[in-house]
């Protein structure tokens, strides 16, 4: 199987830059997520990897080789799309055949790479049925089977489950993380669902407005966001921002924030202006002796947690908390917050300020 | 705004029981949700109540009165459908006041606008009022069509899924908003939805449809923590409760399954107290690690700390928490 090193790629639609000169390294048998909402250019850089467009510039390297201008039949990569296409006429088996057919491989080893693709996906029963009458699963799965048996170096695919009901695409989802850890093969992977990335990637690029904004494992790019893009993109409710004006030493783990002093990592660089004080709703505690307070807007049962929505002085704040722990509407609480876990941003430019939580992770 | 009350309604197509034998009451302020997976019966219950399906049998009277043989006009209920549906050529103003003009109200200008204002300040859109509706983005548009429904004063709002066409953001803030607006205005609100979460986190009381049976109401923490049946059980609760043979767990059994919500599962390492479990893989949610186990052939999945590190084949130790407990034809029997 394969590595893809993308080194500075770049698309241009006339007057429109689709991707800025991203740079990232998918290695041998990662699960890769391309995150990011619509328009954000993941899709394209997903299509110039496997050659449906040509890069306006940069480098492709799949195995050490630079691919970027070949067509894509050269490049030993198998698409699956969002919208499963599938031969209407042709039943399971020569769909799934197909491939293996217009290479010209000897009928024998067709039968049993389709029978053993069939195995893998347990699809075996409806190898004889037309396509028409599947359900999506199993056509989703049939799908799957063509781009498999071609055994390509990667597969790259484009919001395959994002046609599905809720309750299925996590059934899905599941089922394609198995396939890939049973087979192994390097798989690219384009959504806009940030839960979908966490719980299927090994590691996910985030993307907004053409640029890559982080690149790393699932719980690093949660725990310590480069950017504020990312910490409210990511997480469900999202990171929440208490904005303020302050300073902030080169060398502290105290700040002062709307009249209250609160703990965060060792600072690692000074500053002066517009801040955000990001911190995650499940690290936001009530307490009736904090002097930081806010009032309850809203709460929301979720079973054993509950999310409580808080105005306060900086901004709304949402703290993840256990379901049996009361919080009226109306009420005033105090609210503290888990120092060990606060990012800084820089409110204007939307940058996480470096500091011992996230040094090493912050690029430049 | 009234009481509604159902009793015993059905309703089939063909062969096909939509609705079977429904009897339930929607309490005057309350904001229920009926609960249920595609083909439940949510959306024909909704249309029963609004006149545009006729009963089979039983009844449903609102605000005390028997509407059987009322129009969907007479019967004053309001509206919401999932795909907005605004006057593309009319303003947001217009569009909001065009249920008021009405030639059955025959509301007066001046209230008319008074109206418009104050719902569009409710769904925070006064600044939209003079725009197209057509040059809305998706979120204000779905706003607006649950505006056109709010600005009358109907028995009763009905909503059929009216957020699953928006993205996942939208739909968490409109969730608070719509709650919120409930809440202000005390309206009675009766919504249909197969997204979990907006029927936990906006009921005051949730309806679990299945098959076109009502098989049970209460309130969210009620359904979450007192199920009647494996059904109900998996309705509530992500990742899915882990139903399993009580059997596979030492010690005695009060029902042959055993059902535990993922949290409900106390973790110990191979030294310690409980039943071998083989770790399969663990997900990263950021909050919270979602890990996939295996116990003689059976798949659990349980929750864990984000920070914990685990490594596929290893072995861990488990023990219930608060068990549920079914027979085997899944009903909770303690």
């Amino acid at each position: 199987m394969a590595q893809i090193v993308i080194k500075n790629l770049k698309k241009e639609f006339g007057d429109f830059t689709a991707v800025r000169e991203s740079s990232f390294t998918i290695e041998d048998g990662e699960f890769f997520m391309l995150l990011g909402p619509s328009g954000c250019g993941k899709t394209t850089t997903l299509r110039m990897i496997a050659g449906l467009e040509l890069p306006t510039s940069g480098e492709i390297l799949l195995d050490g080789e630079e691919i970027s201008q070949r067509p894509p039949s050269q490049r030993d990569i198998a698409f699956v799309f969002q919208m499963f296409a599938l031969y209407p006429h042709m039943n399971v088996r020569k769909n799934i055949s197909y491939p293996l057919v217009s290479q010209g491989m000897p009928r024998a080893q067709v039968k049993a790479k389709v029978a053993e693709v069939a195995q893998i996906l347990g699809i075996e029963n409806i190898l004889d049925r037309p396509v028409g009458g599947l359900s999506g699963g199993d056509r989703q799965r049939v799908a799957l089977g063509r781009a498999i048996v071609r055994e390509p170096k990667a597969f790259m695919m484009d919001e395959p489950l994002g046609a599905l009901d809720a309750e299925f695409r996590e059934h899905m989802a599941e089922e394609l993380r198995a396939l890939h850890d049973r087979m192994g093969a390097t798989t690219v992977y384009v959504t806009h669902d940030q839960l979908e990335a966490m719980q299927m990637g090994d590691k996910i690029v985030v993307m907004n407005n053409a640029v890559v904004e982080q690149f790393g494992t699932p719980q690093e790019i949660y725990d310590k966001p480069a950017t504020m893009f990312v910490a409210s993109f990511i997480g469900s409710p999202c990171m929440n921002f208490v904005n303020f004006n302050g300073q902030l030493g080169p060398n502290t783990n105290e700040l002062e924030m709307l009249g209250s002093r609160f703990g965060v990592p060792q600072t690692r660089e000074p500053f002066e202006g517009d801040m955000a004080f990001g911190v995650r709703p499940e690290h936001v505690t009530l307490s009736d002796a904090a002097p930081f307070r806010g009032e309850v807007l809203a709460t929301e049962y979720l079973g054993t947690t509950q999310i409580v929505t808080l105005k306060t002085a900086g901004g709304e704040v949402k703290a993840r908390i256990p379901s049996n722990q009361t919080a009226k509407t109306g009420e005033s609480v105090g609210m503290t917050f888990d120092p060990k876990t606060v990012t800084l941003f820089d409110r204007e430019t939307g940058r996480a300020l470096k500091s011992e939580l996230n040094e090493g992770v912050l690029h430049g | 705004m009234a009481e509604v009350s159902l009793n015993n309604v059905s309703k089939a197509f063909g062969a096909t029981q939509a609705v079977e034998d429904i009897t339930m009451t929607i309490e005057d302020g309350a904001f229920v949700v009926l609960l249920g997976p595609t083909g439940a019966g949510k959306t024909t219950t909704l249309r029963l109540i609004s006149g545009l399906e006729k009963l089979d049998s039983g009844s449903v009277h609102i605000g005390g009165r028997d509407v059987g043989q009322y129009t969907p006009a007479q019967r004053d209920v309001a509206m919401v459908f999932q795909q907005y549906s605004l006057y593309p050529h009319l303003t947001v103003r217009e569009n909001l006041a065009f249920p008021l003009r009405s030639p059955i109200l025959k509301t007066p200008e001046d209230v008319i606008s008074k109206k418009v204002q104050e719902i569009a300040e409710i769904l925070q859109i006064p600044h939209k009022l003079d725009n197209k509706a057509t040059a809305l983005s998706g979120g204000e548009m779905q706003r607006v069509s649950i505006g056109r429904a709010l600005v009358r004063d109907p028995q009763i709002y009905l909503m059929d899924e009216p957020l699953s066409s928006l993205d996942a953001k939208l739909r968490a803030d409109l969730r608070v908003q719509l709650k919120r607006i409930q809440a202000d205005l005390g309206s009675t609100l009766l919504y249909v939805t197969h997204d979990q979460i907006e029927a936990m986190t906006m009921a005051t009381h949730i309806g679990v449809l299945e098959e076109g049976k009502l098989v049970q109401y209460g309130t969210p923490k009620d359904i979450y923590e007192n199920p009647k049946s494996v059904y109900v059980a998996s309705r509530l609760g992500l990742p899915r409760i882990n139903i399993l043979p009580a059997d596979l767990f030492p010690g005695s059994h009060k029902g042959t399954q055993i059902g535990l919500r993922p949290e409900n599962i106390l973790q110990a390492d191979a030294s310690g107290d409980g039943i071998e479990a083989k770790v399969l893989r663990s997900e990263h949610l950021g909050d919270q690690i979602r890990l996939h186990l295996d116990v003689r052939g059976h798949a659990i999945t349980t929750l864990s700390d984000p920070h914990q590190d685990y490594t596929a084949k290893e072995t861990i130790k488990i023990t219930p928490q608060s068990p549920l407990y079914f027979d085997a034809s899944g009903m909770r029997v303690a």
